[in-house]
């Protein structure tokens, strides 16, 4: 039984995972050259669709339904989404880092599913070395003619571009991405039309993860089938969690989707420091609602996730243990959401100032009686009716994101924010 | 004022390489930046030159990304994450740490145009927070102390190139996963080191 696709090179050839020689001594553009002379686009696509892989980006949209969606005008393009802001998030690092030209074959293969032949990485500003070995790895395809004019004599074009963000993690955002990669502020579009209509250039595009992206060659080596076969339904596969936090073994950990929180918390990631309790935990990224002790027992997986009124989101879990303090965590997590805003919509910009404001003034001392109503009603004018999958009054769920922490502490502590409001000195001291 | 020749080849062939020459916009303002240490009208109107936009319109995107620093920028930026996983585990008080040992305030560049102090969101390295960057150059697992001994290097040896590796060696703990091979070589200014389409890492 498969537990882990993506990281078993990169662990058993740490010196060299990331150069094409490891590459391909270990099996690698095997598929590619099988795939390209025995396999049609379509059945590159069937397979894809067959495997029941969910994108890893957030959204966990199935990746074959996407690519079905694709307008059939011309030229089309590929977008690998590495902007990987979302805090708690570190997965999308490793692969670039590490394993370079597994995302490649996978963009190779993907290009040629598609009838792609210009593809790019959009890769966050401050990855400089994550970039750095990716454009190492672009320079080794197309030197070895995995990449180029005519693919290992198939006939196949592909060219692909190493672009760096500068900074903003609203470019994570699939429209705000092509935004910025047609040279303008990185501010979502409206949707419809969908980026697979109407996307880069107002071309056909497809955007994915990174994750997404490098799981493509072992699903054509292995079948779509036999990836469907791990893990439980509606989780297919391997995942990358990224555990951080309060946690004893912070890292990035592969594997199958189904275990319990109990086992992810203290079987992977060996429990809370220092011996301490565990208090709540982020399961998704910054944007997900929080988890407390009561959902212990319940399985990873994306839909009891959102059975319970969260997400596994971007796959990053931040723990925190008995000492933290919630409010200023939730600070913490508003301050970015506001910091991160693109301006776009009063709702998202507004709110987030009001809600950074009153929480900043909880947190030092200066909190008023009204402040927990006017919290929620700053929140529920966000997102209306507070509930999950959140309502949205915004172009893109960046507004939404705002709400989640602030909905966890009232819903989990609310009694800890009544006691710092209750000990606050009078207003103006 | 225009940019030396070889600046100008690599302004050329990032504008050739994309299908449409607007896209060149970010790469070509690194380019603009690294050449007058931060962005200068000058530089944008240049940019604009190469784009086809106007100098107006290379502000406007300019101004949305915050790794374009409008203000100059001192020749090293130490990045501090405060994100939620840094937060947890210490990241304010790195920063606090930074600030006190530079006498830099966040958001700001010390007087002498050394070095700037910033506040940063999340930058991927939660696995081994507390996290910094210098010049875009990963350190994780720092202390308030030796983020301290982090800006006294700085101060002290004025190092030309900035190296990820030789920074976790002296002043890092923890890491979000093993990092693989050493990568020798870092970045030489305030800018991501990337190339061709941003910036060398080593300039000859
Ligand atoms: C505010 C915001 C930030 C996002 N950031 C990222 C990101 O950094 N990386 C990513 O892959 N997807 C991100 N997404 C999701 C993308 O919009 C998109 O759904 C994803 O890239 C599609 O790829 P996938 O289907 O392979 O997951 C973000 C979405 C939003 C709303
Ligand atoms: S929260 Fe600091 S690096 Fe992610």
């Amino acid at each position: 039984m498969t537990d882990r696709i993506l990281t078993v090179r990169m662990e058993a050839h740490p010196a060299d995972s990331n150069t094409l020689d490891r590459y391909e001594a270990t099996g690698g553009y095997a598929t590619l050259r099988k795939a390209l002379v025995e396999m049609s686009p379509e059945q590159i696509r069937d397979e894809v669709k067959a495997a029941n892989l969910r994108g890893r980006g957030g959204a966990g949209f199935p990746a074959g339904v996407k690519w079905g969606f694709l307008a059939p005008a011309e030229p089309r393009y590929l977008v690998i989404n590495a902007d990987e802001s979302e805090p708690g998030t570190f997965k999308d690092r490793q692969l670039l880092e590490r394993d370079p030209h597994q995302l490649i074959e996978g963009i190779v293969l993907s290009s040629y599913a598609l009838g792609v032949n210009h593809a790019f990485i959009y890769i966050r500003g401050e990855y400089a070395r994550p970039a750095r070995r990716v454009q190492r790895a672009v320079e080794e395809a197309y030197d070895a003619g995995y990449l180029g004019e005519n693919i290992l004599d198939s006939g196949l074009a592909l060219d692909v571009m190493v672009h760096l963000g500068a900074g903003a993690y609203i470019c994570g955002e699939e429209t705000a991405l092509l935004n910025s990669l047609e040279g303008r502020r990185g501010e979502p579009r409206l949707k419809p039309p969908f980026p697979a209509v109407e996307g880069l250039y107002a071309k056909p595009t497809i955007v994915n993860n990174v994750e997404t992206i490098s799981n493509i060659p072992w699903i054509i080596a292995n079948g779509g089938s036999a990836y469907d076969a791990i893990g439980p339904e509606g989780s297919r596969g391997t995942r990358i969690f990224s555990l951080s936090g309060h946690v004893a073994r912070p890292g990035n950990y592969e594997v199958v989707m189904g275990m319990t929180w109990r086992e992810m918390i203290y079987q992977i990631g060996g429990g809370i420091r220092d011996g301490n309790e565990l208090k709540c935990w982020i399961p998704g990224g910054a944007s997900a609602p929080w988890f407390t002790p009561a959902v212990l027992d319940e399985p990873v997986t994306l839909d009891d996730a959102g059975r319970l009124g969260s997400m596994l989101g971007s796959g990053g879990i931040v723990v925190m243990d008995e000492t933290t303090d919630v409010v200023a965590a939730a600070l913490s997590i508003v301050k970015f959401f506001a910091h991160e805003s693109c301006g776009q919509c009063t709702p998202c910009r507004e709110g987030a100032t009001w809600l950074e404001r009153i929480l900043q003034r909880i947190v030092t001392g200066h909190g008023r009686e009204a402040d927990i109503g006017l919290l929620l009603d700053v929140c529920d004018n966000i997102s209306p009716g507070l509930r999950w999958p959140p309502a949205q009054t915004t172009i893109c769920p960046l507004g939404p994101s705002l709400v989640s922490p602030i909905t966890s502490i009232m819903t989990h502590f609310r009694s800890e924010v009544e006691a710092m409001i209750r000990h606050a000195e009078p207003a103006g001291v | 004022m225009s940019w030396p020749d070889d600046v100008v080849e690599r302004a050329e062939v990032m504008v050739a390489k994309y299908p449409e020459s607007r896209s060149a916009v970010m790469p070509l303002l690194y380019l603009a930046m690294r050449e007058d240490k931060g962005l200068t009208l000058d530089g944008m109107r240049q940019v604009a030159d190469y784009t086809g936009l106007t100098p107006v319109q290379v502000e406007s995107v300019a101004s949305f990304y915050s790794m374009y620093k409008r203000d100059s920028v001192g020749d090293y930026i130490v990045s501090v994450c405060t994100s939620i996983s840094c937060h947890l585990l210490g990241g304010d008080e790195v920063l606090e740490a930074v600030a006190e040992e530079t006498g830099v305030p966040p958001g700001e560049t010390g007087s002498d145009g050394r070095l700037s102090v910033e506040g940063v969101e999340c930058i991927g390295a939660c696995g081994g927070a507390p996290a910094v960057q210098v010049n875009y150059e990963l350190v994780e697992g720092v202390t308030p102390d030796s983020a301290r001994r982090l800006c006294r290097w700085l101060a002290d040896d004025q190092p030309v190139v900035i190296s990820s590796d030789q920074m976790q060696a002296d002043f890092g703990g923890i890491r979000s996963f093993e990092w693989g091979p050493a990568e020798p070589g870092g970045a030489t200014g305030p800018v991501p080191a990337f190339g061709p389409l941003g910036t060398e890492g080593q300039r000859s």
